[in-house]
């Protein structure tokens, strides 16, 4: 191969990576975009919804035996449930409060999750195992099958998502709340049952991804801070409460990392969301899709 | 005093505010009124300075303060209440007006830090005249209560002694008798009168027209935004485009 | 004239006490504890300020405390200067760094301002992390020297070191609370309560918006180098968000926007999480619900228990405020009647 198909080669294979990458941001900020749209508040502990769907997982695998599949609708649902006892038991009392209050109130139960796994299943790194360990080659590239389960897994279910929301009386409802607050006086759907169907959707798609996505990373307690961070990185650069802002956003950010990773410096790959969020609000304070006044 | 000239408040496609002139005479009472979503509120914030204007100019004392911000307003005399009183429920009646003269002094964090002669004067200035308004809107006795244990019309009047003292010239009141019941207003209106007697100038919005007929020396309406009369409360009581943009309005409400 | 009495001997008493605390309590584990509190404590009378007065939440407190820190820090390791002016050139840093952010965050609001503020710690806590070249990573600075002597009196000894932090918590909090109390600090307060109302009276929002971050930013600066000193080495840990976090839990746990809450929550948590050896790991599993119960139910904090008790008693009397209130405008309304 010459130096520019080598170079080529490289390239395509960091796209690659980025839109393995990217599936996840996108699944994650999807939840926090729809939780934030529905009830407005930014949930500190979607991140640690995230990781404690993949210990969930961990344990239906290893130690009750699961099978991948199984284990997988294993967290979801566990995850669901614990998103509807956080939303009843924790945000809901605080709706009339101050912004600040619930944000704090998120923060514990971020702090919560943390050390709850961290005591369970300690604070080392673990490795998640897959039947979907092959490795495939596409003529110079090469992809795990897990990496391939990752992207299409994640835009199915991007399309269920849409189907539900377009499609049925009650997604119609969540997304006219998370798009247009005012609309869904409109509707007639007790806002307290639409809170906690977002809240259960937003963690069950963060339980989902963290199962897919483990096996090729590694499972710690922590995992969950740096895809937090970056998942608001996704919702403001897509708009607060946009569904395609979080989709595009979250692969934008994704091919961002891994190309400026690979040509920039791989020490600083993780600034680079950061950065461009200075860099947004230091223009458009109010986000880049802002909504109107 | 007040001169509004071809003013205009643009939101995306919507002209909230549409072409609006009018004056206010020193020491006088104006109302402004108008059916719900025609733009009243927002001429209150262009005139206070907490929305800059899409088009038109603003005058105060002749001076051009078009594009001054809120905080300059008040520093130049004009004082505004809000339709919920928006005063700190936990702390005391004074606690919260003693802030309103604050605009007048120049004390910084280093004076506070050190307790300089010059902040504690300027403290007790604070205090006297917080104490001062509180005299003249009738709930000094309150001084010490929190707010929240205090009635709706309390918090109004404790709501003007705060817009009082930042000693202003021109208070705008929006909708200062809001969520009173009939004698709390008669009340209420008796305080607007003693405001003017001691030399400020009123300017109102309000919902309830029998005290908009009695106080007002004159009354601008809006409809859509755009000033669609203007005169004495007689003069506006008899004008067609009034009673057709009440009754309109009405019906078109209805219809809906 | 009595209560003032009483509360300038309450003070005074405080203050002899911490005077003494070092000599009471001689075992060299637990002055650190203490020691350690304060300087956190330091921090959080920062937060306090742009959080607790202001009502903003700042999610970048431990990267401006990274900042003081390390700034201090290396130009005694690298350049060789004394302790003190290199505490002075963390302030300046600090605040510097504080005022640059502060210009371009204030303009985000709500939500948008923590994220913002929040992006702003992260980057400060990987620069840290990683610029191996200047901060030496993960590993960190070790040997760094404390605040030498004063003529004959040696601050290097753990007594000197406790009186030189006690000394500036003594000013942070003389700070906070003249602030508090000052026409300065009710604006803050105001802009708190509504900024709209505040503007109306005349407050110049932004301005003050920006003296209480730079404030706050000085103080995570200061109690950094402080921490660096103290210490003597430094990591990158303690620029991470989950310090930022601690700052919230301690002013949560001692009472928000309250003089004596960051310094009691401090030492509240750090003597708890002392005391309950077994769950140092896990204490989290007890604070972070404790932190969800507080701000649903009792969002004051123990610094507003007094308060509470007294609200319970002014409740009682509402019914002669009703009264009270009754006669004072029935008399003005007649008066205006007349006219």
């Amino acid at each position: 191969m010459d130096e520019w198909g080598v170079a080529m080669t490289l390239l395509l294979q960091e796209i690659l990576n980025g839109i393995v990458v990217g599936s996840i941001y996108s699944l994650v900020a999807l939840g926090l975009t729809l939780v934030y749209g529905v009830m407005e508040i930014p949930n500190f502990a979607h991140g640690h919804l995230y990781m404690l769907g993949a210990y969930i997982a961990f344990f239906l695998l290893t130690s009750a035996h699961f099978s991948y599949w199984p284990a997988l609708l294993g967290a979801v649902v566990v995850l669901v449930v614990v998103g509807l006892l956080v939303e009843r038991l924790v945000f809901n009392p605080l709706r009339k409060a101050p912004q600040v209050n619930a944000m704090i109130a998120s923060v514990g139960v971020m702090l919560f999750l943390e050390a709850l796994a961290q005591a369970i299943w300690g604070p080392n790194y673990l490795q998640m195992p897959t039947p979907y360990g092959n490795v495939l080659h596409i003529g110079a590239l090469s992809v795990t099958q897990q990496q391939l389960l990752v992207v299409v897994a994640a835009i199915v279910m991007m399309v269920l998502l849409n189907l539900f929301l377009k499609r049925t009386m009650i997604g119609a409802a969540i997304e006219a709340v998370a798009q247009h607050r005012e609309g869904a006086l409109l509707v007639g759907i007790p806002s307290g049952r639409i809170a906690m169907l977002t809240f259960a959707i937003a963690s069950g798609l963060a339980a989902l991804a963290a199962v897919l996505v483990t096996p090729i990373n590694l499972l710690f307690p922590a995992m969950g801070t740096m895809v937090i961070m970056k998942a608001f990185v996704i919702i403001v650069l897509g708009g607060m409460g946009s569904i395609p802002g979080a989709i595009l956003g979250g692969y934008i950010l994704a091919l961002a990392e891994s190309i400026g990773g690979a040509y920039i410096s791989t020490n600083y790959q993780d600034l680079i969301a950061f950065a461009v969020l200075v860099l947004i609000l230091s223009i458009r304070p109010a986000g880049l899709f802002a909504r109107r006044a | 005093m007040l001169n509004v000239e071809g003013l205009t408040k643009q939101f995306g496609g919507l002209k909230a505010v549409d072409d609006v002139s009018f004056h206010v005479e020193p020491n006088t009472i104006t109302a402004i009124i108008g059916p719900n979503g025609a733009g009243k509120s927002t001429l209150f914030n262009l005139i206070a300075g907490a929305l800059p204007p899409t088009a038109g100019r603003i005058e105060f004392e002749g001076r051009d303060v078009t594009h001054a911000p809120a905080h300059e307003m008040a520093r130049l005399g004009i004082a505004r209440t809000f339709q919920t009183t928006h005063l700190f429920e936990e702390d005391t009646v004074l606690d919260n007006v003693i802030i309103g003269h604050r605009l007048r002094t120049r004390s910084g964090l280093w004076d506070a830090v050190v307790r300089s002669r010059r902040h504690r004067a300027e403290e007790r200035e604070c205090r006297e005249r917080a104490y001062e308004a509180l005299r003249f809107v009738g709930i000094e006795s309150l001084a010490d209560m929190p707010v929240r244990l205090i009635s709706q019309e309390a918090k109004k009047r404790a709501a003007i002694a705060l817009g009082l003292a930042t000693q202003p010239k021109l208070l705008l009141l929006d909708e200062i008798a809001g969520g009173l019941n009939p004698e709390e207003t008669q009340r209420v209106m008796g305080l607007i009168r003693k405001l003017v007697e001691h030399g400020y100038t009123v300017c109102f919005v309000e919902h309830k027209m029998h005290m908009v007929m009695s106080l007002a020396d004159r009354i601008i309406v809006l409809h859509h935004g755009r000033k669609i009369a203007e005169g004495t409360p007689d003069e506006v009581r008899r004008n067609p485009d009034v009673i057709e943009a009440y009754l309109g309005g009405a019906a078109h409400a209805a219809g809906e | 004239m009595k209560p003032q009495v009483w509360r300038r001997a309450g003070v005074s008493l405080l203050l002899v006490l911490g005077l003494a605390l070092p000599l009471v309590v001689s075992n060299g584990y637990y002055q650190q504890v203490i020691v350690l509190a304060y300087i956190w404590a330091i921090a959080t009378y920062g937060m306090n300020i742009i959080l607790g007065y202001t009502g903003l939440l700042s999610l970048g407190q431990a990267g401006f405390f990274g900042v003081g820190a390390y700034t201090a820090a290396l130009l005694m390791l690298k350049l060789n200067w004394n302790f003190w002016p290199a505490l002075l050139a963390a302030l300046v840093v600090s605040l510097v760094l504080g005022y640059l952010v502060a210009i371009v965050s204030l303009r985000t609001r709500g939500h948008y301002f923590a994220i913002f503020t929040m992006a702003v710690g992260v980057i400060l806590n990987l620069v840290i992390d990683r610029w191996n070249g200047l901060t030496n990573g993960e590993v960190g600075l070790v040997g760094v020297p404390g605040p030498g002597s004063i003529g004959p009196v040696s601050l290097d000894s753990d007594l000197g070191k406790y009186y030189v932090v006690y000394v500036f918590l003594v000013v942070a909090v003389w700070i906070a609370w003249s602030l508090r109390h000052s026409l300065p600090g009710r604006a803050l307060l105001a802009i708190r309560n509504s900024e709209d109302l505040a503007e109306a009276i005349g407050t110049p929002v932004m301005r003050f918006k920006r003296l209480a971050f730079v404030l706050s930013t000085a103080f995570a600066g200061v109690a950094g180098a402080l921490f660096a000193g103290y210490m003597g080495y430094l990591g990158p840990d303690v620029t991470s968000i989950n310090m930022t976090f601690n700052m919230l839990l301690y002013l949560l746990i001692g009472g928000i926007g309250s003089i004596a809450g960051p310094l009691l929550g401090a030492l509240i948590v750090s003597f708890l999480t002392q005391f309950l050896q077994i769950f140092q790991d896990y204490q989290m599993l007890i604070f972070g619900p404790v932190l969800v119960l507080l701000i649903i139910f009792f969002p004051g904090g123990l610094a507003s228990v007094p308060r509470l008790i007294r609200r319970r008693r002014a409740r009682d009397h509402a019914a002669a405020v009703a009264m009270a209130e009754a006669a004072a405008i029935e008399g003005s309304g007649s008066a205006k009647e007349g006219a």
